[in-house]
């Protein structure tokens, strides 16, 4: 059970282009779903790859009081569980396979009971158990998708990352997803992150918020501190309407690019007031 | 949406998921069942053509219980034919294996031991030798062919090694580089039949034909003993080359550290490939199309991948064998043209009938 995620003064170059510059994350609490949102090549992705040790930034990220880098890759990988953004793949593969190589961290030769017993409930979960006789390459990008959440799930790791996991998915499946992964959340204690575009969504469903643009943090905290129309002409440089609906949960409704023709975004001062 | 995910072992979940998985294996363990019969019954007719005529029960019989068999027969079927047809099945499941692992670590269909370069940088090794008499090795013996061409072939193995370790070269320019391999080995034994004796030349031209008529049982032990050291390197290893499978990003996510997986297997795939080729010429196709064959049939969780791939491979230079015999009885088509011919109508009905995408 991993109880703290901290991340401090966390910086990454992709060779002279530095990506992330000085992160640091102390407010991230099990049980409770995480959004980590901001404007494309913020990066969001980057942050993710660092927390799941696939990458070796400067600055230090601890699970609990453990350094991540000084875990061995086997401990990180038995702990965090990280959805990549969906690229292709063409492997044939059953989905019931693709379930069972999630595990693969138990596995030997043979098969257990035991993993067979996860994957199967995890297709059940997810209600995809009628894929899982069929093969990768020939499932839908939401199919696809929801394979992969499988996967992460059926890895029962303390921490989740996921990377854009509702990109694919039709409407109600977001919803269904969403609702799921704040369930599992809940119930087994997990520090999850999710990295969304779907403000709304993510209104709907985070606890908490990290906001991010250009390689640092923006803002972090819950969607009435975070989700404010100054924070979506600076970050997002749109002009929107923000306002709490009757089960309390925020609503973004954007309404105009706040960039000039130019380029230029337009400032605070010569904006309408939206309010 | 279900939201209990807390599982027990004898849970319902527990009872589907053991059903899905037997449903998925069962179906894999006849193929490899069936094709294992196949291959077997294959070996005994390829043992029983030639000039003379024997019976499937008098070779199987001669194969069972050597002692009981006239001296005649236990000559041609152990001492003749027998180091063929079995070079046929090792030399066919080492160049299918080497193919279905380099399709795998590459992420390309069209991987093969040919298009890395291993079989051109073999068969001017061999030309080297039959042309020059230039041994790389000294005192390779009658050994010198194979050595040559085994040397070259893990040259050219050793040069995609060697520049894929350097930063940022990514599989597609190691495909590339297989690529300029085969381009720079074609030219250089097009360049040594260009300066042979017409007697040298004919053996250049029958040797990158491919043939199986210098198969001896010594050149079959050190193919099976090459076969048993990598191919565990494989069985260590079928987790994570079938998770390689998800894309490199999820094997990574999975704890996979991809670029040692690449490079560990590459080396033994190439020592696998260069062996095949050393001893048999360039036998192309069956690299290529035994693994193909194996994925449309159990697809790609490498447990079953990889014995399939084996046995497709082993049963297709097998096949050509038979056809080899068969088309001028007395005489002995070179197995390299053979192959192909056999091989690309059956691979065209696999193809033109299969119900999935292939790849």
């Amino acid at each position: 059970m991993v109880n703290r995620l901290t991340v401090d003064d966390l910086s990454f170059s992709y060779g002279s282009t530095p990506i992330l510059k000085g992160i640091s994350i102390s407010d991230v609490a099990p049980g409770c779903i995480t959004a980590v949102i901001g404007p494309n090549a913020a990066g969001k992705t980057t942050l993710f790859k660092c927390l799941a040790g696939l990458l070796k930034p400067r600055g230090s990220i601890r699970l609990d009081d453990a350094e991540l880098r000084e875990m061995g890759g086997a401990n990180v990988t038995r702990r965090v569980g990280y959805l990549p953004q969906e690229g292709p793949v063409n492997a044939v593969l059953t989905v019931f396979e693709a379930l069972l190589l999630a595990r693969k961290h138990t596995m030997s030769w043979r098969v257990s009971d035991d993993d067979l017993a996860v994957a199967g409930q995890v297709l059940r979960d997810l209600d995809i158990e009628h894929l899982s006789l069929r093969y990768l390459n020939e499932l839908s990008g939401g199919q696809k998708q929801m394979v992969s959440i499988a996967q992460v799930l059926a890895r029962d790791p303390q921490v989740m990352l996921l990377d854009e996991p509702t990109s694919n998915l039709d409407l109600q499946r977001q919803l269904e997803v969403l609702d799921l992964l704040r369930s599992v959340t809940a119930v087994r204690g997990m520090i999850t992150l999710i990295s969304l575009h779907d403000l709304n969504l993510a209104a709907r469903f985070a606890d908490h918020f990290v906001v991010m643009t250009e390689g640092k943090i923006y803002a972090s905290g819950d969607a009435a501190c975070v989700l404010t129309p100054g924070m979506l002409r600076d970050v997002y440089q749109v002009n929107a309407s923000v306002r709490v609906d009757d089960d309390g949960i925020t609503q973004v409704t954007p309404i105009s690019s706040a960039r000039t023709k130019n380029g230029a975004v337009a400032s605070a001062s010569r904006l309408p007031s939206l309010d | 949406m279900n939201h209990a995910v807390q599982t027990s072992p004898e849970s319902a979940s527990a009872i589907s998921g053991r059903r899905i998985y037997r449903q998925i294996t069962g179906r894999k363990y006849l193929v490899l069942g069936a094709l294992t019969a196949l291959l077997a019954f294959t070996l005994i007719l390829d043992i029983s053509l030639g000039p003379a005529r024997l019976g499937l029960l008098e070779v199987a019989s001669a194969i069972l219980r050597p002692g009981a068999a006239e001296v005649t027969t236990r000559v041609i079927v152990w001492d003749i034919r027998m180091p063929m047809a079995l070079m046929a099945v090792v030399v066919g499941a080492a160049l299918a294996v080497a193919g279905a692992e380099m399709q795998t670590i590459l992420n390309n269909p069209l991987a093969s031991p040919f298009t890395l370069g291993i079989s051109a940088a073999a068969g001017f090794g061999a030309a080297l030798a039959l042309v020059l008499g230039v041994s790389v090795i000294p005192f390779a013996g009658v050994f010198l062919v194979s050595v040559n061409a085994f040397v070259f072939a893990m040259l050219a193995s050793l040069t995609i090694y060697l520049l894929s370790t350097l930063r940022g070269v990514t599989i597609e320019t190691m495909v590339l580089l297989g690529i300029a391999l085969v381009f720079l080995f074609s030219s250089l034994l097009a360049l040594l039949q260009y300066i042979a004796s017409e007697q040298a030349l004919q053996q250049v031209v029958f040797w990158t034909l491919g043939s199986l008529v210098k198969a001896t049982w010594p050149k079959i032990g050190i193919a099976f003993v090459v076969l048993g050291v990598t191919v565990p390197v494989f069985v260590r290893q079928v987790w994570r080359l079938t998770a390689l499978r998800l894309g490199e990003e999820k094997a990574l996510s999975l704890g996979i550290n991809v670029r040692a997986l690449r490079l560990h297997v590459l080396v033994s795939v190439s020592v696998l490939a260069a062996v095949a080729v050393a001893f048999v010429g360039t036998i192309g196709f069956v690299g290529l199309v035994g693994p193909h064959v194996a994925r449309m049939l159990v697809g790609e969780d490498q447990r079953f991948f990889l014995p399939t791939s084996a046995i497709a491979g082993a049963l297709l230079l097998s096949a050509a064998s038979i056809v080899s015999k068969s088309i001028t009885p007395g005489a002995l088509f070179p197995i390299g043209i053979v192959t192909s011919l056999v091989g690309v109508p059956f691979f065209l009905s696999l193809i033109l009938t299969r119900r999935r995408q292939l790849w």
